[in-house]
């Protein structure tokens, strides 16, 4: 089937405000007659119910922390682009949507990215109205900062919490929707199945996290804005309760899921100090504008850092990429470091970390400077590691960090089950194959405050309405399945903790399906994940009972989704055969080892249709057709 | 690996009585303190017995969702540093270490070491945000603010909602936290039209929960993971007293 991801008609930069015009409203006066679920809330989730809820629809909230404010939106570093041109630096709305199409290595829709590069200006009108403290300039400014992928400076911060302040704002205008009822907050409380009801989407089925008490809930629509998938590696950057559930509940319910080979894997985390890790914890992206990554020239040289005298050095970035140097983009960086530890050349108590060197820069610039552009990512490694960075060079490696995956909808953010919606990370629709720095936060905005409350009217408008009560057989049959499915993992009363196998999934993810992959080690894959797959089911301990609080159930539920997504993830990594963005196959590469990609058979989106446990997935495309902007190899040399 | 005692705080809900777990466990200096927690837990779990229950999420002391009592200091011995970021060699070889959970009346315990801090969401949705829909915003550089008002706001903002400072303070007050939202808003202009209503409805907000008073010790400050200093307090009553006598 070839997908119609229903781009509206007209010239790029009119589509938007054609499409807004041609959309159907629902007046005021009806707005309360309809319910809008929303399934999380970070910054897609809160900032959507809060505007469905000013607009006056009846909206039900659902997160699984204890409150909205701890949404995983809040660790995000860095900043948020927006094509303002406050800089004066040849910056537009254009040039926003050119650089995150390029960047997105051209498997991105032309018209989502170009939608989302409008209204990245009313964000930050949006974001500042609500009193989000952005960095200023002396005269009263904005400030502005570049970013990896870009030759101007448009990206907003609020220091190094700007995830942080924008989804405290989207919090702050969410709480005060709940206080006017027009919003009704579910916390602790995780979204178990999808109701849909005669082809559409009509309600979910709940877990209290506290009781382990089931519920019903109706609804005209359904946004799911539920986040990433990257913990299915077990060792990322995302928060511990980050999990796939709620969009491989929507798979397994028919909606289509879109690119899952899309991860993005970041260049400078922590690396990992032993088995008994739980996460791996970011450091900006920005440490790269003044660090200089290189590992000894000699494989298993024992020297520390120190005694190693620069000729003995291998600064790999600057020698492979005189252009760009230690600036590359997050997917480069991440291959090149993966190589030279391959190599054996890798350094630290584990091998698989790179040097991140300063002294240069602190000669240069002196320690001050280095310590007051990053002071607070210098305390915060030594925190962890126990080392000093002024002293010693920072040991980094890559982590999982971004899924550009997710499930696929159409223009109007709309899966292919109708009217269930789909925002944020979540959703597949605006990073192609890699995203840019700055960009998420970007998106997640977009989606909740300017596209999704229009486009869900337009849905609401066009659909006959029919009311639906709990009772419905479709309620019952889903409950059921959610009942039965804690039963049988309770049931098995195996030897091996839940912790155990997520551990062994994320291993076998990150060997084979990580940041390179070749024919054979997928084919090898996609047997081990069948073969721990069965085994979870035949041998998981889960100590406990399902009505109660059970944390240990939980994430049983969730490791067990992710063993499942995990085959649909190989399968379409499998399935590229090119080199595009974050997704590298060893057997695409030019002669001297940059990806490769294959424009001719693969500018496709990847549309995933589940059929079965086990049962290999139905593929749908979505042709990529490029109008505005020319596909051209990527180089940073 | 080196050796410590854990004692835990089990509790099974708010009405039964709880009491200390004691647990001996074998660590490296290089774990963070919840990873001993982790491994602790799964070796529970591996007996068939049920774990105690902690709060975690980002691990990177931004989410706010951890929150331990830590030998009696809540978030632990180090300054500026939430439960998540400690690393066992900041506990320098220590015996024994006591876990206990946020201690007040105005969150309730759910179960060993977590409670319920929805409190704190209560008091945000009483009038915690600038009254402002989306859409038909003015440009963001309409409305210049200096660098000063604009960092001070940042380090107020700057607040993860943990509640430490309730934990930490002999009167269970919410006064830092409140405080600092407060001031945020108090010295952006943005949220001078609605500042003297917010101080009213998240003071009275506040009250009504069941959070105490403030008798100025400062221990709120002290445990505070992210520094927010006491004048927001001063900024609080002062805003108050003004809303008293001149009216919301």
């Amino acid at each position: 089937m070839i997908l119609d991801g229903k781009v509206p008609s007209g010239p790029l930069a009119e589509k938007w405000d054609l499409h807004k015009f041609n959309m159907k409203l629902v007046s005021p006066a009806n707005r309360r007659k309809y319910d809008v679920i929303v399934v999380g809330t970070g910054l897609a989730g809160a900032s959507a119910a809060a505007s469905l809820g000013e607009m006056g629809y009846n909206v039900k909230a659902f997160t699984i922390l204890d409150s909205p404010r701890r949404s995983h939106s809040i660790a995000a570093q860095g900043g948020i682009n927006a094509a303002k041109n406050y800089k004066n630096d040849g910056d537009s709305v254009y040039r926003l949507f050119y650089d995150t199409i390029k960047g997105g290595d051209y498997r991105a829709r032309e018209a989502n990215v170009y939608r989302l590069a409008q209204v990245s200006v009313n964000i930050i009108d949006q974001c500042v109205a609500q009193g989000v403290p952005f960095a200023r300039e002396y005269g009263g400014m904005l400030e502005n900062r570049s970013f990896g992928g870009a030759q101007v400076s448009r990206t907003f911060y609020a220091r190094g919490a700007t995830g942080q302040q924008l989804l405290l704002g989207a919090y702050s205008v969410l709480m005060r929707q709940v206080q006017k009822k027009s919003v009704e907050l579910h916390t602790r409380t995780e979204l178990l199945d999808i109701v849909v009801i005669e082809g559409r989407a009509r309600g979910i089925i709940a877990r209290d996290l506290l009781t382990g008490e089931l519920s019903r809930h109706t609804a005209d629509a359904v946004l799911l804005c539920t986040g990433g998938y990257a913990n299915l590696y077990y060792l990322s950057t995302n928060a511990g309760n980050s999990n796939v559930t709620a969009a491989w509940r929507a798979t397994k319910r028919g909606a289509f899921f879109g690119n899952p080979c899309y991860v993005q894997i970041h260049p400078t985390c922590i690396p990992m100090s032993g088995e008994h890790q739980a996460k791996l914890t970011l450091m900006s992206e920005s440490l790269r504008n003044d660090g200089r990554v290189w590992v000894p020239k000699e494989t298993g040289d024992p020297r520390r850092a120190d005694k190693i005298p620069e000729e003995d050095r291998d600064y790999y970035l600057e020698r492979r990429y005189p252009t760009f140097g230690n600036l590359v983009p997050r997917d480069v960086a991440s291959r090149n470091a993966k190589m030279v530890c391959d190599e054996g050349r890798g350094v630290g108590p584990s091998k698989l970390a790179v040097y991140l060197d300063f002294t240069d820069s602190m000669n240069r610039l002196g320690v001050d400077v280095i310590k007051d552009r990053y002071g607070n990512l210098f305390d915060m490694y030594e925190r962890i590691t126990g080392e000093d960075p002024y002293t010693v060079p920072m040991r980094i490696y890559p982590a999982p960090h971004y899924a550009m995956g997710g499930l696929w909808v159409d223009y109007n953010l709309m899966t292919t089950i109708p009217g269930l919606f789909c925002l944020g990370e979540a959703n597949f629709s605006d990073h192609g194959a890699n995203r840019l720095g700055a960009s998420a936060l970007m998106q997640g905005l977009a989606d909740g405050y300017f596209v999704a409350p229009y486009t869900t009217a337009n849905y609401l408008a066009s659909t006959p309405k029919k009311p639906i009560t709990t009772s419905h057989p479709a309620f019952d049959e889903a409950e059921k399945e959610v009942v039965e499915r804690m039963t049988r993992l309770l049931a098995v009363k195996g030897s091996k903790t839940v912790t155990e196998f997520h551990r062994q999934l994320g291993k076998l993810m990150w060997d084979k399906v990580g940041i390179s992959r070749n024919e054979s080690d997928l084919g090898q894959a996609l047997i081990e994940i069948k073969a721990l797959r069965e085994e979870f089911w035949k041998d998981v301990k889960i100590v406990g009972k399902a009505e109660d609080l059970n944390r240990d159930l939980e994430h049983a539920m969730r490791v067990a989704d992710y063993l499942e997504f995990a085959e649909m993830l190989a399968t379409d990594a499998k399935n590229r055969r090119e080199s595009c963005g974050s997704h590298l196959r060893d057997e695409n590469v030019t002669e001297d080892g940059e990806a490769l990609r294959n424009d001719q058979d693969f500018a496709y989106v990847a549309a995933w249709e589940f059929k079965g446990v086990g049962v290999e997935p139905v593929m749908h495309k979505e042709p990529l057709t490029f109008e505005n902007v020319e596909m051209k190899q990527r180089n940073y040399k | 690996m080196k050796k410590v005692q854990l004692r835990i705080w089990r509790q099974r809900s708010q009405n039964d009585a709880g009491k200390f777990s004691e647990h001996n466990v074998d660590y490296e200096d290089d774990m963070s303190l919840l990873e001993v927690l982790d491994i602790l837990a799964e070796s529970l779990i591996k007996k068939g017995e049920e774990p105690f229950v902690y709060d975690f999420d980002c691990r990177e002391g931004i989410c706010g969702s951890c929150g331990l009592v830590i030998n009696g200091v809540p978030h632990g011995p180090l300054k500026g540093t939430t439960t998540c970021q400690l690393h066992m060699r900041h506990f320098n070889g220590i015996a024994s270490i006591t876990l206990e959970p946020w201690r007040a009346a105005a969150f309730p315990l759910i179960r060993d070491l977590v409670v319920d801090r929805s409190a704190y969401d209560k008091i945000m949705s009483a009038g915690g945000y600038i009254s402002v829909d989306t859409g038909g915003t003015p440009d963001a550089n309409c409305l210049p603010i200096s660098k000063t008002h604009a960092d001070k706001a940042f380090d107020y903002a700057a607040c993860i909602g943990c509640g430490a400072c309730v934990a930490a303070c002999k009167n269970s007050a919410a006064h830092l936290f409140v405080g600092a939202k407060l001031a945020q808003y108090a010295v952006l202009p943005q949220g001078q039209p609605e500042r003297l209503r917010r101080v009213i409805a998240m003071t009275e907000k506040m009250d009504e929960l069941g959070f105490g008073t403030c008798s100025n010790e400062g221990e709120c400050e002290a445990v505070c993971p992210k520094e927010i200093k006491t004048e927001v307090i001063a900024m609080m009553n002062r805003d108050y007293i003004k809303a008293m006598l001149f009216g919301a």
